[in-house]
This record gives structure tokens, sequence and C-alpha cells, in this order.
């Protein structure tokens, strides 16, 4: 069904794969295509409960395909066709979604893990805004993600001066939140995923979305949203699993729903 | 408590406490609006309308859309001479003279007759997801139930021009920002929350709640001028109201009024 990803949901989690390894991954119009639309099937899917992207081969992914530029191309026609669309996407899934960096984030395959709720790295993986190089500007939501996670001045720091920023490095920064090395990575993956899939999903998902509006807020504006996210979550057979296990003392079972 | 009523083909109604609701019921069609639905939504807020117990009226979709449209099928052989002969948009002219406050809640999409049938409210409250628009420009055609009218009014032309060209589906927090939603709920608190503002709008005084909604329409529709010789009728004429003697003397005794809509 898709031919630049593979799309598996093992454990309640979808392993969304990049599967260009000969071209380290790089975005073309139809691997942005099949992201969107797996993204949307991991969405609409029940069974599950965390969606988990990764490359196959060396790289994570190496941003567009330079390949397929040319003078002609509109920049921006591109980016509203092809590029948006998945990265809106990822932001709309109300379950969690996990970059399993494997290698090299460059360009907009930096902005697909800046996309992402989680990032992970395996030790030798790394992250450059190569955007500066060909005298362009971060994209694909590169910008409105980066200043959040790392603060302006970094992010200002990362984007103009365009160097690479290696595992141990985005740790510190706050980009990724654990660094695996090669023995463990595939193990310590899955376990990540797993353990987020095994969560309760609504109340993940509310998180995520109210954490998004927070940045356009005010704090009535929040606190209103947040009474209304825990009605919601309130009403969900997680949290009242969740209430039993604490009165029973034993570790609850979420279903995730 | 829900007070089931004799459900009709299109819509289903009840009431709850004193709030009438009609819910748009085609789930199969994403609750698109035909000729009878409308016909049939217009005789039910009429009849709540006349109804002692009823204060406030609830227009609402199911949990997954408001309505996505009107029935292209059924218009799309139809002719102008029969259009005209039919008159079918006067069951909408009715519907904008209920005088008791309607109140939408929107899910999903309200899109062309579905946003026109938003638009017919007094006050809109939405799911954060939702999305309104009018598409029929896409289809060589118009709003015809008021749309292009009460959108203007609402957001201005420069706005409305926008919106009815392009035919773009707009999110709701952009039809809030400009003042055509009065507010905005997490999808799975709508119903509730909007019941809620129905509820304590329902224990207001009800003429005070009637003659303001009639004197607020005057001002989109009137001279400054003449809306204010109107509000000036109507302002005296709750002092020939019991709920006027009750709500001033609880002022003075400083308790809570008891309103009898009399």
């Amino acid at each position: 069904m898709y031919e630049t990803i593979t799309y598996e949901v093992k454990n309640n989690v979808a392993w969304l794969t990049l599967n260009r390894p000969e071209k380290l991954n790089a975005f073309t119009e139809q691997l942005n295509k099949e992201i969107t639309d797996a993204a949307k099937q991991a969405e609409r899917d029940e069974n599950v409960r965390c969606v988990l992207i990764t490359g196959a081969g060396r790289a994570f992914c190496s941003g567009e395909d330079l390949a397929g530029v040319n003078e002609q191309m509109d920049h921006a026609e591109v980016l509203r066709k092809r590029y948006n669309p998945m990265v809106k996407k990822l932001a709309s899934i109300e379950k969690p979604v996990v970059a399993a960096v494997n290698g090299v984030a460059a360009g907009a395959g930096m902005s697909l893990a800046l996309a992402c709720d989680f990032r992970l790295a395996k030790e030798n993986a790394s992250f450059v805004e190569a955007f500066i190089h060909v005298g362009l500007v971060p994209d694909s939501g590169n910008l409105y993600y980066l200043p959040r996670i790392v603060g302006h001045a970094k992010a200002l720091e990362l984007a103009v001066l365009g160097e690479k920023i290696k595992a141990p490095q985005a740790k510190e920064l706050g980009l990724v939140t654990e660094v695996y090395t090669e023995e463990e990575w595939d193990e310590k993956v899955a376990a990540f995923a797993e353990r987020l899939a095994s969560m309760p999903t609504k109340a993940i998902g509310l998180i995520k979305r109210y954490l998004q509006k927070s940045w356009d807020s005010d704090l009535d504006e929040v606190l209103e949203m947040e009474a209304g996210a825990q009605k919601t979550a309130g009403l969900t057979a997680d949290h009242h699993e969740g209430i039993q296990a604490f009165l029973e003392k034993r570790r609850p079972v979420f279903q995730g729903k | 408590m829900k007070k089931q009523m004799q459900n009709k083909e299109f819509i289903k109604t009840w009431v709850e406490g004193k709030v009438g609701v009609i819910q748009l019921d085609r789930p199969k069609v994403l609750n698109a609006i035909n000729t009878s639905m409308v016909r049939e939504i217009v005789e039910t807020a009429e009849s709540f309308d006349r109804e002692d117990d009823v204060m406030v009226i609830v227009i609402r979709g199911d949990e997954r859309t408001f309505a996505a449209g009107a029935d292209i099928d059924e218009m799309a052989e139809v002719d102008a001479v029969t259009m005209e002969l039919r008159n079918q948009f006067t069951d909408w002219d009715r519907l904008a003279i209920v005088k008791k406050p309607m109140i939408a809640a929107v899910t999903g999409y309200a899109f062309g007759g579905g946003f026109e049938l938003v638009l017919c409210c007094d006050m809109v409250f939405a799911s954060e997801n939702a999305q309104v628009g009018f598409p029929e420009v896409k289809l060589g055609v118009m709003p015809g139930a008021g749309g292009t009218q009460r959108l203007t009014k609402l957001v201005g032309k420069t706005k409305a021009l926008e919106w009815l060209w392009f035919g773009d589906a707009k999110p709701a927090s952009e039809a809030y920002d400009l003042g055509v939603i009065n507010r905005l709920f997490a999808p799975e608190v709508l119903f509730e929350e909007t019941m809620k503002v129905a509820h304590r709008l329902s224990e207001q005084a009800p003429i005070s709640v009637r003659l303001i909604k009639e004197s607020v329409n005057k001002a989109v529709d009137y001279s400054v001028y003449e809306g204010m010789q109107y509000e000036r009728k109507n302002f005296y004429m709750l002092f020939a109201t019991e709920d006027q003697k009750e709500g001033m003397a609880a002022f003075k005794e400083k308790r809570k009024p008891h309103f009898k809509g009399k």
C-alpha cells in the first residue's frame, strides 16, 4: 500500500518507518503524502495508542530531496501542499507521537522530528538546521516548534549558524528526551513507545491539545480549558480504573478509553 | 429531566427544564438540510415560541456534525420559476421572527445552509474543532437563505466577501475572533456547556430577554435614531410587567428575584 514508508501496528504502537534508505530518507511528494496518510490511519485506528516515526538505514530523514529542487519550483506552494498538511496532522492527532531519531535529522527532517511530541536519539544521531546553508529559512513548523522547545535565543543560534547538534548536546538542550546506545536502541525505543501506549490515551490527547492552545491563550482561557479537559478526562474509563487501582493498591491497567 | 416530544422525520425534539432542543437528525448525510427539515425546524421553533414552559431554544446536530450543507440532490434540477413559485425561503423568514432566544451548538461542520441556520440563531457556541463556511460559490451559486446578509452584518463587508467568494471552510477559532461565535468549548463538553448557558438564560426575566432580543435586532436593521425610539418603547413596556416590580423589589430587599414572565 505504501511505497516510501512501512507501516506496522505492534503492541498498540503504529511504527511508521521512512523507507528510502538509499536517499537518506529524503522527502519526496510521495513520502510527505504517505506520512500524512499513515498518520491519519493511525489516528483512526482505535488499537493504536502511540505513533512512532523512525527512519530505515543510517539516517532519520535528510530533508527535501534536492534532486527535485529546480528554478521553477514555487517554494511556498511546495510547503502548503506537501509539508504543512503533514505537520498539521501530527499536531492534531490526539495520541502521543514519538520521533525515534536513528541518524541524521537535517532540514525538513529536523522539522519532522520537532513536529513530534517526543524525540529519542541514537547516540550517533544528529540534528542540523541545514536550511541556512542553501540560503533558505527553516520551515515545516521548525520556526514554531524550535523556540518553544529550546528557547528563543538558542533557536536563533541553531537556525542561523546551522551547526550540527550531536545527540548528547540535543539532550542538554531539551531537544530529545532520551539518548540510547546503538546496542540498546531497538529495545529501548520499543519500550518507550509501548509505555506511552499503555497510558491513559485520552488524557494524553487532552494534554497535547491544551498545551498547544496554551501558547495563544491567557490564564483565564487556560483555566477554562483545563476545567473542560478535566471534565472530559474525568468521564473516561481510564480515570475510573486509576482511582480503583489506587484504592485497591494495585497497578492500574489503562485501556485508552 | 428530558421530556421527549413527538418526533418528526428529520429532527428530534425535546424539552429539558425550560429549554427546548431541536436536533437535526439525518446522520447518514451529515444532517444535510432539505426543505422538509427546515419546515420541521420552523414549526417546532414556533411551537416552542408559544409554549409557556419553554424559555430558550437550542438547535444542534449530533456529536459528529451540525449540518454539512443543503441537500444538493433536491436542488440540482430545479429551475428559477419553480423556486419562485415554491417560495421555500419564507420558512427561513419565519425562523427569524421567533421571539425567544435561539442558541446554536455547533459540532463538526456548519456549511452552506447549515451555516445559515447557525446565523439565524442569537448566540452560537461551537466545538474548538468545528468548521464553518459558505461553499456555495464552488457549485456556481450563492447562499439564498440569508447567508450574504447575516454574515456581512456580523463580520463586515471585506471579510464576508472573502469567505463567500472563496468558499473555504473556516476554523471555528477564526469565526470566534470575528464575533460569529460566542464561545468555543472542547467537543466533548459542548452540548453540556451550551445547555448550562441555555438554562442560565432561561432563568432571566423572560419578557426582558424577549424585548432585548427584539431591540438588538432593530439595531441591526434600523437607523440608530429609529432603533432608539424602539428601545425606549420596549423599556417603558417592561414597567407594565410584574417581573419589573418583582426585580426592583428584590433588589431593594437584597434577595433573589422570582420572575414569572408576566
